[in-house]
């Protein structure tokens, strides 16, 4: 069984979530003002600060999303580590200082701090919120997926309690409860994640040559919905089976049986010279109205495993191929566009855009920045041990690479499986607060306040914000429950893309292009978030994943728009400023002495 | 403790936000910094998504260590960033008030 019920994690999971509520009951004594819901009245220290960014960054796409892509394809999952950390590069020392200088609340006020358009609260509010939503899927898939196995509840349900818990914390305290959530949880992980890659240097390569290890596995759906392993019912009683764990060595260097333990450079330099098991999947629809997958053993050199692009079921296996000149190779196009929107997307999202306005000056922006890469980049090289660890602990389930990480610490024993898990659980709780937040902030300022012009009181405000974190909550729920089979990290790509598209270009040409109007931004704004939204609805991996079509038939030639939508947001936006110059400039609007619609 | 300790709930936060200890000057030599620092950060990623992209095999070269080009070359961009953005802080560790603000301020002149 790769899983049993487990009363200690169950006891450790609800001590999280007690906790958890526990802080946020607390921070509600203390936040009245709109200042305090939204911003935490930039009040949060910067050391906090950093360490909730890495809280509310390392979202489940992260941690469970990146392991299961190491430890199914190897080094392709790195890439996102790279990428997800590269973008910080951007987020510290091009928009950090000057965000926090120009805005208030929300990244709309930084984008309209010398234009007071509506148009530009209106199309950055949409923005938020667009991104927000689409960041949002793939945590509470996350959460389905972690309490499925681990609670033996039901998907939704695990939707289903992320929803509740996430809108109790964002509408008790807002965003001081959500900040110490998030340092809370960035906390536990970066402990956690090193304790058990420590545990996972000093067990060391073994070698496992029994048979149950190699052979090939099958589960098939009747037309009925009953799911059969191997040809028998899937279960523990008589009569029935389950799926055995995969996940080994199959040769060491110099016929080794077993390694001891190694170093961080030794475990990657003998994994390099060792054989790995990896797994290739082929589903075949029967007859019967059945579909039959099978899951054969595929024995890999280590070296092969360290190399990107070699994996033939990984996004990225075509970056090996040799096509002549003549024809484009749109894989190699798909893994540019996907590396420029993780580069430019972190500093395009709204949740981490937000965080900026916690604290009180630009050194504290600038200085918990720091913090966050420090602990974030931490992260990042661990999840390359976490992935090769849960490659070769034995204990992977070969049909949900999501739970890679918490069965990685299942194989060293109960407790660390529970704390894992827990934690897994917090991160998806730390990471959808922060989206909530910046989704209500987007609704509260930008749209209510400063788009429809209603006037509310502070108190109105914060009531308001709350009825809004209820909503998004719920929305958040329904599609969690409703995107159930998407893979987690996938869906974050999208996000990246779309954020990129939508948010960078006004955000880098404000800051240093002079002849910005009001009409470029908003613009850009649209048309990236427009086109990029498009583009990922007309692509293969959505006609494949989502439509159930055949990936050849889709409209566009690559899934990951960024290469094209990124730049195209940079294109509008000179063009439309250009063509807009007498009207639209900041000089121009403050020469006329009047607010700008 | 700086950085850990939360600031009193008492203290004004206007519609502006806190005061600011960094004048223009100081912030307009920060964001020069910072784009010069972004830059030589582009050229080295550009050349890992590029060489991953043309010339994959490059990655498969064991130069040091008994590790491959990738994964070294995929660990020193995480490890550089982290280096860029101390050097950073480095670079922007005068303020108005703070002790080396002369010296800071004099330099951007």
């Amino acid at each position: 069984m790769i899983y049993d019920a487990s009363p200690v994690a169950v006891g450790v999971f609800l001590l999280f979530v007690v906790i958890t509520l526990a802080l946020s009951f607390y921070f509600a004594r203390k936040t009245k003002s709109a200042a305090g819901y939204f911003a935490a009245g930039g009040e949060i220290p910067w050391f906090v600060n950093g360490v909730a960014f890495a809280g509310d960054y390392l979202s489940a796409a992260s941690f469970l999303g990146i392991c299961g892509m190491i430890a199914f394809y190897g080094y392709d999952g790195f890439l996102y580590s790279i990428g997800y950390l590269a973008g910080w590069v951007v987020a510290l020392l091009v928009i950090a200082e000057p965000l926090k200088r120009m805005g208030r609340f929300t990244f709309a006020d930084a984008l309209d701090s010398r234009f007071h358009s509506r148009g530009i609260k209106l199309s950055a509010a949409i923005s938020t919120l667009v991104v927000s939503i689409f960041y949002l899927i793939p945590q509470m898939v996350g959460a389905g997926a972690l309490i499925k196995p681990l609670l033996g509840f039901p998907h939704y349900a695990g939707v289903l309690l992320v929803g509740v818990v996430v809108v109790l914390i964002v509408v008790t305290a807002g965003m001081v409860s959500t900040t110490y959530v998030q340092f809370m949880k960035g906390s536990l992980l970066l402990i956690f994640t090193a304790v058990l890659v420590v545990m996972i240097l000093y067990r060391g390569l073994h070698v496992d040559e029994s048979p149950r290890a190699s052979n090939e596995q099958t589960v098939t759906i009747t037309a009925s919905g009953e799911k059969l392993v191997n040809g028998l019912p899937q279960g523990t009683g008589e009569g029935q089976t389950d799926l055995r764990p995969v996940g080994h060595v199959s040769r060491l260097p110099d016929d080794m049986k077993e390694t001891g333990p190694l170093g961080p450079i030794e475990f990657l330099s003998v994994l390099q010279k060792s054989e790995v098991v990896l797994w290739s999947s082929k589903t075949e629809h029967n007859e019967d109205g059945s579909s039959t997958t099978t899951y054969t053993p595929v024995p890999t050199s280590g070296a092969d495993v360290l190399q990107p692009g070699t994996h033939p079921k990984s996004k990225f296996a075509g970056l090996r191929s040799d096509q002549s000149i003549s024809k484009i190779n749109w894989s190699k196009i798909n893994f540019l566009s996907l590396m420029l929107a993780l580069f430019c997307g972190t500093a395009s999202l709204p949740h981490i855009l937000i965080r900026y306005y916690t604290v009180k000056d630009q050194a504290s922006a600038r200085k918990s920045t720091i913090v966050g890469i420090g602990t974030i980049g931490f992260f990042y090289v661990l999840t390359l041990y976490l992935g090769l660890g849960a490659m070769t602990s034995g204990q992977l389930d070969i049909t949900n690479s999501n739970m890679a990480a918490p069965l990685l610490a299942k194989s060293f024993n109960e407790w660390l499986f529970a704390i894992i898990s827990a934690i897994a659980f917090t991160t998806v709780l730390g990471t959808v607060s922060g989206l909530i937040i910046a989704a209500t902030g987007a609704v509260v300022h930008d749209l209510i306040t400063s788009f429809f012009r209603v006037k509310l009181t502070d108190h109105e405000k914060v009531r308001v914000g709350k009825w809004a974190a209820g909503v998004v909550g719920v929305i958040a729920i329904i599609l969690g429950i409703l995107f159930e089979k998407m893979n987690v990290n996938f869906l974050v790509g999208w996000a990246f893309s779309v954020a990129a598209s939508a948010n960078l270009p006004s955000l880098v040409m404000l800051l240093f292009w002079k002849r910005t109007t009001k009409q470029g931004i908003t613009a850009a704004i649209v048309v990236g978030m427009v086109s990029s939204l498009s583009w990922i609805l007309l692509s293969g991996d959505t006609y494949s994943a989502v439509y159930g079509l055949p990936a050849d038939q889709a409209f566009v030639p690559f899934s990951q728009p960024g290469i094209v939508t990124i730049p195209l947001g940079f294109i509008v936006l000179i063009v439309i400023s250009l063509f807009t110059q007498r009207t639209g400039t900041a000089e121009v609007i403050a020469k006329a002495g009047q607010p700008v619609t | 403790m700086a950085g850990l300790d939360h600031f009193s709930s008492s203290a004004p936060v206007n519609d502006k936000g806190p005061a600011d200890d960094e004048t223009e000057e100081i912030s307009a030599r920060n964001a020069r910094n910072g784009v010069i620092l972004f830059l030589m950060y582009v050229v080295v990623y550009s050349t890992y998504v590029g060489l991953n992209a043309f010339k994959p095999t490059v990655m498969d070269t064991v130069p040091l260590l008994g590790v491959n080009l990738a994964v070294l070359y995929g660990v020193g961009l995480i490890v550089l960033a982290l280096v860029l953005a101390l050097v950073y802080a480095w670079l922007c560790r005068s303020t108005r008030n703070g002790p080396s603000a002369a010296d800071g301020q004099e330099q951007s002149r």
